[in-house]
C-alpha cells in the first residue's frame, strides 16, 4: 500500500496546504469548464431543459468510484485510510430537504457559487455570502439541539453494510443506473429542445 | 444551453470524468475527498471562537473545526476552487461582471433567489455535515449511506420547489 500518500508518508503542513490549493484549482477548473458556474445552466436540471448537473455528477461519481475500487483491489490504495463521510440519518435527510430548497432557489451550490462569484457573477457572490450566514446561524442554533444533530449516528457506514451486497455488486448497480440515467437525460433534452 | 459569452462549455461527460479524476486524486493523495461548505463552517467557527470562545467550544458544529480558518485543509482547497474557476473562465473568455438571470427577469428577483438559496444551503449543509461536493459527490463515490440519503433528499426537494423560482430564468 503506497496510498493515501498523506497518510502513508508524513506530509508537512505546507505540503498539505499546497496540495489543497492544487486539487481545489483542478476542481474549480472542471466545474467551470462544465458550465456549472452558471446558475442558468444548473437550474436547467430542475426544469428538465439541461441535464448537465446529472451528467457531470454521475460521470464523476462513477469515475472516482471505479478508481477507488480498482486501486484498492490491486493493493495500491489502503481503503481503511480513506475518510468516508459519516452517516447521521435524520439530520442528513432533513439537511438534504432544506439544502434542495436552497439549490433550486439559488441555482447554485456552495462550491459552484464560489466558481460563479470568481467569474464575475454577483448572484454567485450573494449566494456565497448567504451560505456563510446560513452556516453561522445554523451552527449557533444547533448548540441547543445536539440530539437532532447527532440523531441516528451510524459512523462511516457504507451501502454494502446495510444491503449485505459486496461493493463490486453495488458498484455494478450504480454504473448501470448512471448509464440508464444518461440515456434518459439525452432523451429528455431532445424532447425539451424539439 | 450554451454560455451567453466566450467559448462553449465542455462536453458534460468529459468534464465529469475530469472531475472524477480530480476526486480520485484527492482520495489517493490526501485520503479524503473534495468539499466546499466545510470551509464556510471553519470560517464561522473561527469567527464565533474570536467573539465568544466558550460558545464556540460548546457548539457541536463548531467544535469540528478546532484548527482555525487558516490551518484547515478545506479552506486551502476552496481557495483553489476560486482560482481554478476564474482561470478556466478567463481562458475561455467567460469572465464578466453581471447578475445572471432570464432575459425577462429583474435583477432584484434573481438576487432575492440567490440570497434565500444561499441561506437554505448553509443551514442544510450544517445539518447534513456537508454539501453537494463534500457529502453527495465525495460520499457518493465511496458508497456512504448518508451521502446517498442526502443526495436523494436534495434532488427531491429541489424538483419540488423549482417551479416557484422559474420566473428568474424566463
Amino acid at each position: 500500500m503506497i496510498a493515501p500518500f498523506a497518510e502513508v508518508q508524513a506530509f508537512t503542513e505546507a505540503t498539505r496546504q499546497g496540495i489543497g490549493v492544487a486539487i481545489g484549482l483542478a476542481f474549480g477548473f472542471a466545474l467551470e469548464r462544465a458550465g456549472l458556474g452558471s446558475a442558468r445552466k444548473l437550474v436547467g436540471q430542475f426544469h428538465l431543459t439541461d441535464l448537465t448537473v446529472f451528467k457531470v455528477m454521475f460521470s464523476a461519481i462513477v469515475t472516482a468510484m471505479l478508481g477507488v475500487f480498482w486501486l484498492g483491489f490491486f493493493g495500491v490504495l489502503d481503503l481503511s485510510r480513506v475518510y468516508v463521510p459519516e452517516t447521521f440519518l435524520w439530520p442528513q435527510l432533513v439537511g438534504g430537504l432544506v439544502f434542495g430548497v436552497g439549490f433550486a432557489a439559488g441555482g447554485l451550490c456552495p462550491g459552484t457559487a464560489c466558481v460563479a462569484a470568481a467569474t464575475g457573477r454577483l448572484d454567485g457572490f450573494a449566494a456565497v455570502v448567504r451560505v456563510f450566514a446560513g452556516v453561522l446561524v445554523a451552527g449557533l442554533t444547533l448548540e441547543r439541539a445536539p440530539a437532532f444533530y447527532d440523531a441516528a449516528a451510524r459512523g462511516p457506514q457504507t451501502l454494502s453494510e446495510i444491503t449485505g451486497l459486496p461493493d463490486g455488486v453495488l458498484i455494478f448497480i450504480v454504473v448501470g443506473v448512471a448509464l440508464l440515467g444518461f440515456a434518459v437525460a439525452e432523451a429528455v433534452e431532445r424532447k425539451a429542445h424539439a | 444551453m450554451g454560455p451567453d459569452r466566450g467559448r462553449a462549455y465542455a462536453d458534460p461527460y468529459l468534464a465529469g470524468v475530469g472531475l472524477g479524476l480530480v476526486l480520485l486524486t484527492a482520495f489517493v493523495v490526501m485520503g479524503r475527498g473534495l468539499g466546499a461548505s466545510g470551509a464556510f463552517a471553519s470560517g464561522a467557527a473561527s469567527l464565533v471562537g474570536m467573539a465568544t470562545p466558550p460558545y464556540a467550544a460548546q457548539s457541536p458544529v463548531f467544535v469540528r473545526y478546532p484548527d482555525g480558518f487558516f490551518r484547515e485543509w478545506i479552506v486551502f482547497e476552496l481557495a483553489g476552487v476560486v482560482l481554478g474557476g476564474f482561470l478556466s473562465a478567463k481562458l475561455a473568455g467567460r469572465v464578466r461582471v453581471e447578475i445572471e438571470r432570464g432575459p425577462h427577469a429583474s435583477a432584484p428577483r434573481r438576487m432575492l433567489g440567490a440570497f434565500a438559496g444561499g441561506t437554505f444551503m448553509g443551514v442544510g449543509a450544517v445539518f447534513a455535515r456537508g454539501c453537494t461536493s463534500g457529502l453527495a459527490l465525495t460520499g457518493g463515490a465511496l458508497l456512504s449511506v448518508g451521502a446517498w440519503v442526502f443526495m436523494l433528499a436534495t434532488f427531491a426537494s429541489a424538483y419540488a420547489v423549482a417551479p416557484l423560482f422559474r420566473k428568474s430564468w424566463r
